[in-house]
Formats: structure tokens, sequence, C-alpha cells
């Protein structure tokens, strides 16, 4: 069973075809890996996905439903959550609160509950509250419940910045370059913790150019140069596939 | 967990009325009409604190809503409808009692709307002239935003500057009390100053606790989220256009509702109240009180408004205000009583403990 399905999908920046008709699928349960060279289109592929960017042409269906023309926040409604290559958590807020924002979609208190402060409002916040807590314990990282997010060390901001996603409890994350910045400890943790997610059922789809960590975890790994699609295999393929090896080598070369 | 929640509510409900006992003791009483005009100001500064300084939108055109509800009232309270008896409309609001007679200062007859309707209608006018503006202006950011708002504030300000229905230059006069309900009037009276500076503080009061609830809400955790970073919040889930916009629509209102009371109670508004250099003095409060800072701009637009009705600034009065935006935006751009100040007052901090 499929939980993403990508049909077709194009987008154009000007004179460059950043994404070139791109089709793939996800599978319930699985963790898919988006790899490629700078510039490839991986992050604009996952803004199609999310919403962020309107697609030229080609289909989106999330979990049944065709998602492409919604908004990012209908399409977190819906169950999917995501990750920033450059880490966009809010300043000003503690580590908790950045991974409360994730709740919002699991509580609804609304601007005429919220200033009366009726009672169940009060109890909603508690159950945020502890939900907060316990991603940020299942994260390992409790302790930072009450520091300054953006004032956090960049692998302490990457991890709160996974629990605020996980804080939607989606069906689907969207991880880009989870590992970028990271040191090689911090790396293989984050490798880890990624499958535990997948474990708890959460299907992932995760741009990373650490290959390590992409070959170790994934279960098929979707490879893009120049916005297309130039293989879609299982890892081990994946590392033999000729046209993968050239790109690759290709950019050593440049 | 209710206790200490209320806590800086019941405070500043204390501090309303040692000052007014200190002011009857001090044999000042005339200090509670400032205060009570600082008051109904100060209904716009704590809306404008959580659109600007919480959700991050600035505006430039909040004097324009303090006029639109002020004229509002004042226009329907003070329109004689008696020339127009017997025709259907002002026969149905007639029945249903939504008009009030009286006479003018000849002993004419007048035929006018009755306060309480024009307050309601003052204010739903309002909300929806900032649905209407709000809508497609929010889409913009930073500049771009403050220039939109400026825009609309000006037309505002030239709409009722140009109108003789509303007085033009001179604005409208002779508009009459304000009877809400168990005898209490919104009137310029002296005999009535006390009650007129609890009426005022009743309604800062409430707007106080329903902002403080909101800011430590679900929503005000997307307000702030919006302001951080608007795509992440959006991506999250947040409807951002929605929030901003209900955001605004909210902080237009209260700033009508102190443009209602301001005008029964001085018995007249002038386009004074409707110029840019009204919004920009409200900018600046919000910036001089800690942007986010809901209990530091209403204490600096208490102090600032007072000082300002008292003359204390002569004829640099504007002038001052736009030195404080200056000195602010060069030396302390999070604005200078810091949120991180107000974070150690009990009961104001943001990881709400949850107290049993
Ligand atoms: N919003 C945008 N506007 C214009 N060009 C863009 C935009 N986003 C990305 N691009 C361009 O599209 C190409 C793909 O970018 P991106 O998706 O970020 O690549 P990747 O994530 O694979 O490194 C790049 O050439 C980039 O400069
Ligand atoms: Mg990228």
């Amino acid at each position: 069973m499929s939980l993403l399905v990508v049909k077709d999908l194009c987008k154009r920046f000007g004179g460059l075809q950043a994404v070139d008709n791109v089709s793939f699928a996800v599978a319930s349960g699985s963790i898919k890996a988006l790899i490629g060279p700078n510039g490839a289109g991986k992050t604009t592929l996952f803004n199609l996905i999310f919403g962020a960017l309107l697609p030229d042409s080609g289909q989106v269906w999330f979990d049944g439903k065709q998602t492409d023309g919604w908004k990012p926040h209908q399409v977190a409604a819906a169950g999917m959550a995501r990750t920033f290559q450059h880490i966009r958590l809010f300043p000003k807020m503690s580590a908790l609160d950045n991974i409360a924002v994730g709740r919002h979609v699991h509580s609804r208190a609304g601007f005429l509950a919220s200033m009366l402060g009726l009672p169940w409002t009060r109890r909603e916040q508690r159950a945020v509250r502890e939900k907060a807590l316990e991603i940020m314990r299942f994260l390992g990282v409790e302790e930072l419940a009450d520091g300054e997010a953006t004032s956090l060390a960049y692998g302490q901001q990457r991890i709160v910045e996974l629990g605020r996603a996980l804080a939607c409890e989606p069906k689907l994350l969207l991880l880009d370059e989870p590992a970028a910045g990271l040191n090689m400890r911090e790396t293989s943790e984050m490798a880890k913790l990624i499958a535990r997610i997948r474990d708890t059922g959460v299907t992932v789809l995760l741009v990373e150019h650490d290959m390590t960590l992409v070959m170790n975890i994934s279960d098929e790994v979707l490879v893009l140069s120049y916005g297309e699609k130039i293989a879609d295999d299982k890892p081990l393929a994946i590392q033999k596939h000729p046209e993968v090896i050239k790109v690759y080598l290709g950019e050593d070369d440049a | 967990m209710g206790r200490r929640r209320n806590l800086p509510i019941v405070a500043l409900a204390m501090a309303v009325i040692a000052v007014q006992l200190l002011t009857a003791a001090a044999g000042k009483p005339q200090y509670l009409t400032q205060l009570t005009m600082a008051g109904y100001y100060s209904l716009v500064i704590v809306g404008l604190t959580l659109l600007m300084g919480y959700t991050g939108q600035i505006s430039l055109g909040h004097a324009g809503f303090f006029a639109i509800g002020g004229y509002t009232s004042g226009l329907l309270t003070t329109y004689n409808l008696h020339p127009l008896i017997g025709q259907i409309p002002v026969s149905i609001l007639q029945a249903c009692g939504l008009l009030v007679s009286g006479k003018d200062l000849y002993g004419a007859d007048l035929l006018v709307v009755r306060p309480w309707a024009a307050c309601v209608v003052a204010l739903l006018v309002t909300i929806g002239i900032a649905y209407l503006v709000g809508k497609p202006v929010l889409k913009l950011k930073g500049h771009y935003l403050a220039m939109a708002t400026l825009g609309f504030g000006t037309i505002v300000y030239k709409v009722v500057l140009g109108s003789s229905l509303v007085g033009a230059a001179d604005g409208i006069s002779d508009i009459p009390a304000f009877p809400l309900f168990a005898g209490l009037v919104v009137t310029g009276k002296s005999a009535l100053r006390a009650q007129n500076y609890y009426v005022a503080w009743g309604l800062v009061l409430g707007a106080m606790a329903l902002l403080t609830n909101l800011i430590r809400s679900r929503v005000g955790r997307a307000l702030r989220a919006i302001h951080g970073a608007e795509d992440a919040a959006n991506a999250m889930g947040v409807d951002t256009g929605r929030y901003k916009l209900q955001m605004f629509v909210l902080s237009a209102a209260l700033a009508a509702l102190g443009g209602v009371f301001l005008t029964h109670y001085n018995g007249g508004i002038g386009p004074s109240e409707a110029s840019v250099m009204k919004s920009v003095r409200y900018v600046a409060i919000v910036a001089v009180g800690g942007m986010a800072n809901l209990w530091g701009a209403l204490f600096m637009g208490v102090l600032l408004n007072f000082l300002s009705l008292r003359g204390s600034f002569g004829s640099y009065d504007d002038a001052v205000f736009g030195l404080i935006l200056l000195a602010i935006m060069l030396f302390a751009p999070d604005g200078l009583l810091r949120a991180e100040f107000a974070r150690r007052l009990p009961g104001l901090r943001r990881g709400q403990k949850a107290a049993p």
C-alpha cells in the first residue's frame, strides 16, 4: 500500500526545470531516501508535496486524497509533517513551546474559548504540554524543555525540530537533510532515531547526503539529477546503478 | 491554578482602586479625567501589542479603527431622524426601541439612535471594515504591510476631514452621554468623574484578562509561531492567514471600543483622532512597552498618554512620540521593557507550570 504517490510532477523557476516529470511512490511504513547532487530539486520536490509550492503540472496523492493545490496547513491536518533543510525553529520560544506548536492540529481551542480561558481549554493545554514532554523524553532531550530553542546547539536544534514534527503525530514525515551540520556521532544517533520513528509506524521520506545513513536505514532510494528521476530502487541496487555512479563521480570531477 | 493566573489582573484592579483613592485623598480628582482617557487609549494599545508584538504584523492604521468606532457612534447618536418620522425604516427602528427622542439646545425635537445600538453598530462596522482591509493587506509583509496600513489610515483621516456629514475639520460635537446599565453613564460630567474612571478601567481590566488568557493559550502560541517563522507555523498546521486576520480584526474591534467610549466621554470627536500621527503614537507606545509585552505596553501607554493629555510635552507632543520611536528602533528594537523582564514577574511566565 502506498501512502504517498507522486505523478508526473513538474516545477519550473524561470528558465530552470527544477523538478522534471517526477513520479514515485512511498510504501506505508517504509523509509524512502531522496538523494542527488546539490540543486537537483530535492527541496523543491518536498515543497511541492507539502503544498509550500504549487506544481506546474502533475499530481500528489496522500493517504488516498489528491492533495496538490492544498495549503501546507491543510496537508499538515491530513497527517503530513516536515522538517526544514535550514532549521526553522520559532525564536524567543522555549524548546517545549516549539514542540507544543506541533500539537496544533490535535487541539482545537480558538480565539473565543482561549480568551475566556474556558476550563476545557486549560485541560487541553495541560494535555499538549504533557504530550510535548513525552516526545522530548522519547528523543532523550527533556532537559532542554525550558531553554530557548534557537539558542541550543545545532544538533539539539535538529532534534527539537524533529520533535516538533513528531508532535503532529504524522502518518508521513518529510525530513530535509536531518543530519546536515551534525558530527559523526550525532549523525549515527539521528539514523537510529529515524529508524525508531519508523518502527512506531510512521512512514518517512528523507533527503540526505550522508550515504552511510541513507544506505543503512532506507528501504528504497530515489535518485534525482537536474530535476529528473534517474533511479528508484533498493539501496544495494542503487549502489551499483551505472547512471547513479556517473552522476556522483561526475560531481566529484567538477 | 486560577489564582496564580489571575494574580496580575487582581494586582491591576487594586492599583486602579488605589489610584482613585489617592487622587481623592490628595484633592486632585481632575487627574481622573486624564486617567479615564488614557484607559480608553490603552484598549487600542493592548490590542495592537498582540497584533504587532506577538503576531509580528505591524499596523500604521489603528487610529483609523479608533476613529471609525468613535465617528460611527457619534454620528448615529447625533444625526436627527425627526424629519424622517413616518418613513418605514425609521418606524421599524422606532418599533424596535432603537431610537430615543429628546430636544436639542434650542428646544427643537430630536430623534437619534440609542447609544447602545450605536455602539454595537460602530463595532460591527469596524469589524467589517477591518476584515475587508485585513484580508488582502495581511498577505503583505514588513514594510509593505506598514505602507498599506498607512494608506488605510490616511484614507480614514482624509474622509472624516473632508465629510461635512461628520463635521469636516470641526468633527462631531454635542454627542450625548452613553447610559450603560445600573445607573452607570459614560459622560464627562465632573460629578460622575470617579464613576467614569471605573467604567474605563473596568473595560481595560476586562480586555487585559481576555488578552492574557489568549497569549497563554494554543492561539497565543500559534501567533508567536507566526511571528517567528510563518512558513514553519503553516507547516505545523496553523492556518496563518486566518489567524493573522482574526488577530487584526480583534485588535481593530478593541480600538473601536476605545473610540466609542472616549467619544461619548468627551461628548465629541475630531479628525485628529484619525490622524497618522495618532497611529504612529500607538506604535511607539507598543515599542517602548517591549513589543511582546502586554503589561509593559499598558504601563507605558498610561504613563505617556497621561503626560501627553496633561500637556507635559507642550507643543512638542507629537515630536516626543516620534523621538521615542526613533530612539527605540535605534537602541532597543525589541522594546524598552523587554519580555525577559516581564517573564520574571509572577504569573506572567510563559511556560505555565501546571500548578495544582
Ligand atoms: N523558490 C525558488 N525560486 C527560484 N529558484 C529556486 C527556488 N527554489 C529552488 N530554486 C532552484 O531550483 C533548483 C533546485 O533547488 P533545490 O530544490 O533547493 O535543490 P536541492 O534541495 O536538491 O539541493 C536550484 O537550482 C535552485 O536554485
Ligand atoms: Mg535542498
